[in-house]
């Protein structure tokens, strides 16, 4: 991508130090001064993506902001592993209302700051909001669909993790098809999580037009901070959506959190891209395209697809859909290939 | 200034002099003029340094509340019926968390069957929500008691409803003496939060608390409410000093002194039953009649001394607590626990039923005569419950009365008389 001065895989790997770059080109989370907006401490599981995917975003934006920053949190984990009483990790203001009102709570923060700032009683200040993909796609949607209408000056974060974590892992409107919840048990004749039409959420903010909409995951973590960076330079609605990987839910190792995303976004089941004004501005290309089962075979939740039997149609079922998404948004450059 | 003027109308005029900095608006009837009115205001220029904001449901009015009351906005919204119903995990969360917000619930019915018209159900359901909750006779008291809802929300820190019954008021056209900007400023300071969202002291609000405290914190919100109730009387004779009227207070007595049979109600229904009482007086009836406008914190103090003298009191209210009788009438006996007195409940009114003179003139020589029942519905078609009765009897299958019932009733047009 055009922000991208150094091409990060050129060891290999994405690892590459930031003692390799200038200090101006250096992230956000390798500068001492960061903020540690979610602090140490916090009581997320080993490996968990949002818990890294929140630092990063909320670090970026706080720097984006000059510290001024304001941010509503969805009932879900995210809150309930960094705020118990009388604990917290928040080194910003921060607020917890309900499960699915963040998007509107938010709004109401924006609207007090515009009114303050009027009358000269508070300067600018930045409001994010943030919650699961249960708060986000299913309870909190109408919040959020009225807050992106509005183009209220509100930056929403999703961590899409695919399900109800907090709860026990249940099934949520973001949860993949064919995948393992507490409420969609690997039993019956069609196992797993049904096929429906799906529910993807940056498609639907896009349909709102509002001035900014983007995807990340936790395994491009520069990409992440420059989309959020950018997002704060923005004015209104904006919408990110990060795939954070769940170890719980998933049933997958702590230390392929990092892999897991990257796989998602390197098979096509997870496109990442970015979208202005309801149009697509830009992606991340496919660098080495995988199959799927690359991706489903490292979790227990699609552990049932792999038995003595495997289950090919629904593995090509999962193939077919991670094409489309490769053809919709365009993942592979066709040299490539 | 006296104006001839909307109750809706009247309440608007009211929050705009209250400096309002975010009202949260969402149309349901009855409440729908009152920001409708706000909204011209503010569009006009004439309500300044103030975001009128259009959400898409209740749940989302409350919630913008929230987010702007905790920011250190003077916030204001407007509700009732299904509207309360929709918000109401979020007007818990409100008082939760503290924050003076207020808000009129414009009374009205909870369906099904659908029924916009008035009673007092929609803000008893939210009796234990932690919200104060005050309830207005007159359009000038609605007025009034929106000014008082600021200052005593905020010196709290809880949220207060201010109810008025639909249509009865929100939709009158009475005279109300409207106050001057100079009268409400110098009775209402401006909003000065405790705690704030503030970049440069951040703090985290709504943590989970766990058993450890929360039943502290629960405690906390009833000694709030014991504060309010010591705090209204005084904001009551502040307000009188400024405004030079009598508003607000936990309670209105009516010639209860020496009365023996003391009718207990809310709402714009007090004014009818003054006038029967009125009449009743003179025909050597010794009976009063107790308003009650705190009804959250209820004044269990101020209604037990106002009804302790009385033989026999009657509650008449505009709510139903279903598979018990009243909701007013529980409180209204725990005040009473102890005092050897006749206790009646009426419920009248429900989903806009007019309550006439003529009804309460032959409801109240009753209970003068020891002939009412312990629980009454006032002007209940008998022949159309029995009906119904007899229908369910006969059959085994379930589903709504209220088709075959209207059916029996004979018109399509609602009969609120």
């Amino acid at each position: 991508m055009s922000f991208q001065p150094v091409h990060f895989y050129q060891t290999g790997t994405f690892t590459v130090g930031n003692r390799l770059l200038e200090a101006s080109e250096r992230s956000v989370q390798a500068n001492i001064e960061r903020t540690n907006s979610l602090n140490s401490g916090h009581r997320a599981c080993q490996g968990c993506g949002e818990a890294l995917g929140a630092r990063y975003a909320i670090d970026a934006a706080m720097n984006a902001a000059r510290g001024r920053l304001i941010a509503a949190n969805a009932t879900g984990c995210l809150e309930v592993f960094s705020t118990p009483y009388p604990e917290t990790s928040w080194q910003i203001p921060w607020i917890h209302s309900l499960f699915g009102n963040t998007a509107a709570v938010a709004t109401g923060i924006a609207a007090a700051i515009k009114v303050k700032k009027q009358k000269g009683q508070m300067g600018d200040v930045r409001v994010v909001a943030q919650g699961g993909d249960g708060g986000t796609t299913d309870i909190g949607f109408g919040c959020l669909s009225g807050m992106f209408e509005r183009n209220d000056d509100v930056l929403y974060i999703c961590y899409d993790n695919g399900g109800y974590m907090n709860t026990g892992v249940q099934r949520s409107s973001a949860t993949p098809p064919a995948a393992r919840t507490a409420t969609t048990m690997p039993v019956g004749p069609e196992p797993g999580n049904q096929f429906g039409q799906g529910k993807f959420l940056p498609a639907i903010a896009m349909a709102h037009e509002i001035p900014y909409v983007a995807t990340a995951t936790v395994a491009d973590l520069r990409d992440l901070e420059y989309k959020v960076t950018k997002a704060m330079g923005m004015r209104g609605a904006r919408y990110i959506h990060i795939l954070v990987p769940c170890p719980l839910g998933w049933g997958a190792a702590s230390e392929d959190t990092i892999l897991l995303a990257r796989l998602a976004k390197e098979t096509g089941i997870f496109p990442v891209f970015e979208a202005e004004n309801g149009e697509i501005t830009g992606n991340l290309k496919i660098r080495r395209k995988q199959p799927v089962e690359e991706y489903l075979k490292r979790q227990k939740r699609y552990a049932h697809l792999f038995g003595k039997k495997p289950a090919v149609a629904t593995i090509a079922r999962l193939q077919a859909a991670a094409d489309k998404n490769i053809r919709k948004y365009g993942l592979l450059d066709q040299e490539a290939n | 200034m006296l104006k001839q003027t909307e109750g809706s109308h009247a309440v608007a005029e009211a929050v705009g002099l209250c400096r309002p900095e975010v009202i949260c608006a969402y149309p349901i009837s009855p409440q729908t003029h009152i920001v409708e009115g706000l909204g011209e205001m503010v569009k006009a220029g004439e309500v300044t340094d103030c975001e009128f904001i259009n959400v898409e449901s209740e749940f989302a009015a409350m919630s913008v509340a929230i987010g702007s009351s905790a920011t250190g906005a003077r916030t204001y919204t407007a509700t009732a019926s299904q509207g309360i119903l929709f918000m109401c995990e979020a007007v818990y969360n409100a008082s939760g968390l503290g924050l003076p917000i207020v808000m009129t619930v414009a009374n009205r019915a909870i369906g099904a069957p659908i029924n916009i018209w008035n009673d007092h159900t929609d803000a008893l359901s939210q009796r234990d929500s932690g919200w104060i909750q005050l309830f207005a006779e007159t359009n000038q008291e609605a007025l009034d008691l929106h000014i008082l809802a600021f200052k005593l929300a905020e010196e709290v820190s809880l949220p207060v409803m201010v109810c008025m019954d639909g249509f009865i008021l929100t939709h009158a056209y009475e005279r109300v003496d409207v106050p001057t900007q100079e009268q409400v400023d110098a009775f209402l300071p401006p909003y000065e939060p405790r705690q704030v969202l503030d970049p440069t002291d951040p703090v985290s609000i709504g943590a989970m608390v766990g058993p450890e405290a929360f039943s502290e914190v629960r405690y906390l919100a009833h000694a709030k409410q014991m504060q309010a109730l010591e705090l209204i009387p005084k904001l009551a004779a502040q307000f009188k000093t400024i405004f030079g009227r009598d508003s607000g207070g936990l309670t209105h007595s009516y010639l209860t002194d020496d009365a023996e049979t003391i009718v207990v109600a809310m709402g714009s229904i007090l004014g009818t039953i003054k006038d029967v009482v009125d009449e009743m007086r003179q025909a050597g009836e010794k009976i009063g009649v107790l308003g009650i406008i705190s009804y959250r914190p209820f004044p269990l103090e101020e209604v037990r001394n106002a009804l302790q003298n009385a033989k026999r009191v009657v509650v008449l209210e505009k709510s139903l607590a279903v598979g018990i009788g009243g909701v007013v009438s529980t409180d209204v006996r725990m005040a009473m626990s102890g005092l050897q007195l006749e206790g009646h409940t009426v419920v009248a009114g429900l989903g806009g039923r007019a309550i006439t003179m003529k009804s309460l003139h032959a409801l109240f020589a009753k209970a003068v005569a020891g002939e009412l029942e312990r629980l009454t519905f006032l002007d209940l078609d008998w022949d159309v419950v029995n009906k119904q009765l007899e229908r369910e009897r006969t059959t085994r299958r379930s589903g709504p009365a209220a088709e075959s019932m209207l059916r029996d009733v004979g018109v399509v047009a609602a009969r609120i008389g």
